[in-house]
């Protein structure tokens, strides 16, 4: 039972809070409430100011003056990260916080570390955090390098790091991002754990099933201001979107491509590909105007996968077909000059090139195409291409000039796309293509990839959101431990279902449960 | 019984982890070692009077000033940093050791005025990147030139002499000789330059500071997040690398009777960065060890020193000592990639 019902005084409250960086407001006049014992989800599309407001709680950024932050009715101030800390106040960041080189137990006790006369004491800090691992059935030791752990068990290190300051509220920022399903699970039970356990705790998400999953209250921001608190009861997906886009959720999944017909021709083939390390004899095609999606759980060797076909990391068996027609694709130029193109799941250390431009980085895959012979570009074509793909594409910015690291997500999404879209691919692997975007850009995302299906062109989506995978897919392939262990076929009478494709991720886990 | 299996599954993982984390730092740290015994082997091999006493102690004491100023630029690395005006630091520190040396009675104040001096432009640099946000680089490339110009500007661009200099012994002494087994004694130079890397270690592996250090080198937004004082921890690195440099003034100083603003120490910073990387920390900070910038600048040393064993002339010892740092980083890094999980 939550106290909001029992009228205490709530943990946290947070009165008229506003923030402005130079002349842009990224908060106005937000006041919002936190109890003990409940889970508080804070949705909005990306820029909406969750993370200005979340930052203002942790220490990180002060607001402007006129707001107030009460801990148990006190009224407080927090001007820096440790005066959040020692308000109670934990923040677990989107961007994991950690620093590899250092252990668990360093990371843990990090600008806190325990000493004697001076002197480091590694021992106490592991000693201390060991219990706190227990608490997390972590299953790796205090001593242990945060570099060589997993994404979901350095999150269990952010989590341990928090826990260590006895919070009595814990703000965690996206917290499943990099998690497969299964970790998200595990994560889910440790939330509630500590719910019940009393803490407060403040969920940023953008995933709807999760926060229909966990959370007691969700209060929506747009535009850096909040547009209003719903109780359990009142969640539903549909008032979620129309409060944080002012839109109805009835296009969200579009799939006005017809699903191929058996004799459709078939663009890709892949044939027994092997890495010799995770990959091991996948087979599968692609027909043209056809969405397959890739499913299966982090480390079951999805993108191991793409990255293979894509001729990005060397391949020991195997061999790719486009068109009928074997390719040899030793490096991603071969597979480009092949038609295929490879969208990567982390756009801004694989993808983009943030410092250049919009134009630039549209252009890059095609120079050769936009300039002059003897190598001067052309930088009239290369305009005018930018130019089209904003337009087709539909990227929201002011000017091909601006630099692709100052446009949101979403649209930065869109520039790459737009890249891969310029070399006139015929097969297209998209890996988490609506990765960290927001609602409005994903929806934009998805009419995308069905306009390219409806062009012809043969796609592959790996995804981690099922309810995404599921939307826009024709056909899902489910990998586990590096092989593709199922299909699902989907028909307009008998859509994809989430329940089949799980099965067939965790399939072996099951059974050994069993 | 579940419960129990998997624990004991768990504890299993755990142990294994921890030592494969152990011997990864043995790794980490031995390094170049190899690199290092295989040189004096070979080195001992072609000349037969390496491995004397004799010309260890001459080894040791050319690669004591390196060592010195290779410790301070460790913790600047680790920190993902650089600073290239150690040489020019140590020239205008020894132009004034042997300027104040000259004090009638109080010629010993040479020493802190030195080591005042090399702090003093450590902070400047510190300043410029800490506070200012400049970067090291630029900021360091700058003070390069401009301590540079100091050095000469003291001596109004002569060399300055103290024959009487009241601590030749830091540069020429030696402690515990013992002359019935041909031991000359360790020489202070060499002495010091352990202390300092003794130091440097308790430092950097024992003290919540060093630990700060690694962590702004690991992941500075998470040691900011962490309410670490990064600038702080920058200004201290800067700061030790000058009075580091300092340091290795009042040694070069003592070991020279004399300094010039011209020539001495010209491209040392060079030596100390190979030195640093050749002892496998990281240029992206965080990864590193000071025991490994000790093997690196003895390899080093013992390259200069053996070459010269051997009547090679200094053209091509230049050529060799470049190839042979390239060739050991390169080994390296591809013994790390190997070994590295992917």
């Amino acid at each position: 039972m939550s106290e909001a019902a029992t009228g205490e005084a709530p943990e946290l409250e947070m009165r008229g809070i506003g923030k402005t960086f130079g002349a842009i407001r990224a908060l106005t006049d937000v006041t919002c409430t936190f109890y003990r014992g409940e889970v508080h989800a804070l949705m909005g599309e990306n820029g909406a100011g969750k993370s200005t407001l979340m930052k203002i709680l942790s220490g990180a950024y002060q607001a402007d003056p006129g707001g107030e932050i009460r801990l148990k009715g006190r009224p407080v101030t927090i001007n820096g990260p440790l005066a959040g800390r020692r308000a109670g106040i934990a923040v677990i960041y989107q961007e994991l916080s950690l620093a590899p080189n250092l252990t668990v137990a360093e990371n843990v006790f990090l600008g806190d570390e325990k000493s004697r006369m001076g002197l480091i004491d590694r021992r106490a800090m592991e000693a201390a955090v060991k219990p706190l691992l227990e608490r997390l059935n972590a299953p790796f030791s205090p001593a242990a390098r945060v570099a060589s752990l997993s994404l979901a068990e350095r999150q269990l290190v952010e989590i341990a790091r928090a826990l260590a300051e006895n919070p009595r509220i814990l703000v965690m920022d996206e917290p499943t991002t990099a998690l497969s399903a299964r970790e998200a699970e595990r994560l889910f039970g440790i939330i509630r754990q500590l719910k019940a356990e009393g803490i407060a705790i403040v969920y940023i998400s953008h995933r709807m099933s999760e926060v229909y999953e966990l959370a007691d209250r969700v209060s929506v921001l747009r535009d850096g201001k909040l547009v209003g608190t719903l109780a359990k009861d009142e969640v539903k997906a549909e008032t979620i979107v129309r409060m944080m886009v002012g839109r109805e959720l009835s296009s969200f999944y579009t799939k006005k491509h017809s699903a191929p017909a058996g004799d459709r021709k078939v663009v890709l083939e892949v044939e027994g590909i092997s890495d010799g390390r995770l990959i091991k004899d996948c087979s599968f095609t692609v027909s043209a105007g056809e969405v397959v999606g890739l499913s299966g759980l982090v480390g079951s060797g999805r993108t191991e996968l793409a990255r293979l076909i894509y001729g990005a990391d060397p391949k020991t068996k195997g061999r790719v077909l486009v068109d009928g027609r074997e390719c040899r694709i030793g490096s991603p130029q071969d597979a480009v000059d092949s038609g295929i193109v490879y969208l990567t799941e982390d756009r801004k250390a694989l993808g983009l090139f943030l410092d250049m431009t919009i134009r630039e980085n549209i252009g890059l895959g095609v120079l050769d195409e936009d300039s002059f012979a003897g190598g001067l570009l052309n930088l009239r074509a290369a305009r005018e291409r930018a130019a089209k793909a904003i337009q087709a594409l539909g990227i929201r910015t002011l000017s091909p000039g601006v630099t692709a690291g100052a446009l949101s997500g979403g649209n930065q999404q869109k520039v790459l796309l737009a890249r891969l879209l310029e070399t006139k691919p015929r097969v297209l692997l998209l890996d988490e293509p609506t990765r960290g975007i927001d609602v409005g850009a994903k929806s934009q995302i998805y009419q995308i990839i069905d306009d390219l299906a409806r062009a012809g062109a043969a796609i592959l989506v790996i995804s981690s959101e099922l309810p995404e995978l599921v939307g826009i897919s024709d056909r899902a392939l489910v990998m586990r431990d590096g092989r593709i262990v199922g299909e699902v076929q989907g028909s307009a009478e008998q859509p994809i279902t989430q329940e089949a494709i799980m099965a067939l991720a965790t399939l072996t886990e099951d059974s050994k449960a069993a | 019984m579940v419960d129990q299996t998997t624990q004991a599954a768990a504890e299993a993982r755990q142990g294994a982890q921890a030592h494969k984390q152990r011997m990864r730092t043995i790794l980490q740290v031995a390094g170049m070692l190899p690199v290092l015994i295989l040189l004096a082997i070979f080195f001992q091999v072609t000349t037969d009077r390496f491995m004397s006493w004799q010309n260890i102690s001459i080894v040791a004491q050319q690669a004591a000033i390196n060592i010195v100023l290779a410790a301070g630029m460790t913790f600047v690395i680790l920190t993902a940093g650089i600073d290239l005006s150690v040489g020019s630091i140590l020239a205008a520190s020894a132009m004034i050791a042997i300027i104040a040396s000259h004090i009638p009675e109080w010629g010993i104040l040479g020493i802190p005025a030195a080591l005042g001096m090399g702090l003093a432009f450590g902070l400047a640099n510190g300043i410029l990147i800490a506070a200012m946000r400049l970067p090291p680089f630029i900021v360091t490339l700058g003070s390069l030139t401009a301590v540079r110009g100091v050095a000469r500007l003291m001596g109004e661009d002569t060399t300055v002499f103290n024959p009487e200099l009241p601590f030749a012994w830091i540069g020429n002494g030696v402690i515990l000789p013992i002359p019935a087994l041909n031991f000359p004694g360790i020489p202070w130079l060499v002495i010091i330059a352990l202390a300092v890397v003794l130091i440097s270690w308790i430092v950097l592996r024992r003290t919540v500071l060093g630990n700060r250090i690694y962590a702004v080198g690991g992941n500075p937004d998470a040691a900011r997040l962490a309410g670490i004082k990064v600038w702080q921890i920058l200004l201290f690195v800067y700061a030790t690398s000058g009075l580091l440099a300092g340091l290795g003034g009042v040694m070069s100083a003592a070991r020279l009777y004399a300094a010039n603003g011209l020539q001495l120490g010209q491209s040392y910073e060079l030596d100390a960065i190979a030195a640093v990387i050749l002892g496998g920390t990281s240029f992206t900070g965080g990864i590193g060890s000071i025991w490994g910038t000790l093997i690196g600048a003895l390899i080093i040393a013992m390259l200069t020193n053996g070459l010269i064993l051997l009547g090679i002339s200094d053209i091509w010892q230049y050529i060799i000592k470049g190839l042979v740092i390239i060739g050991a980083v390169a080994l390296d890094r591809y013994r790390l990639r190997e070994g590295g999980r992917t």
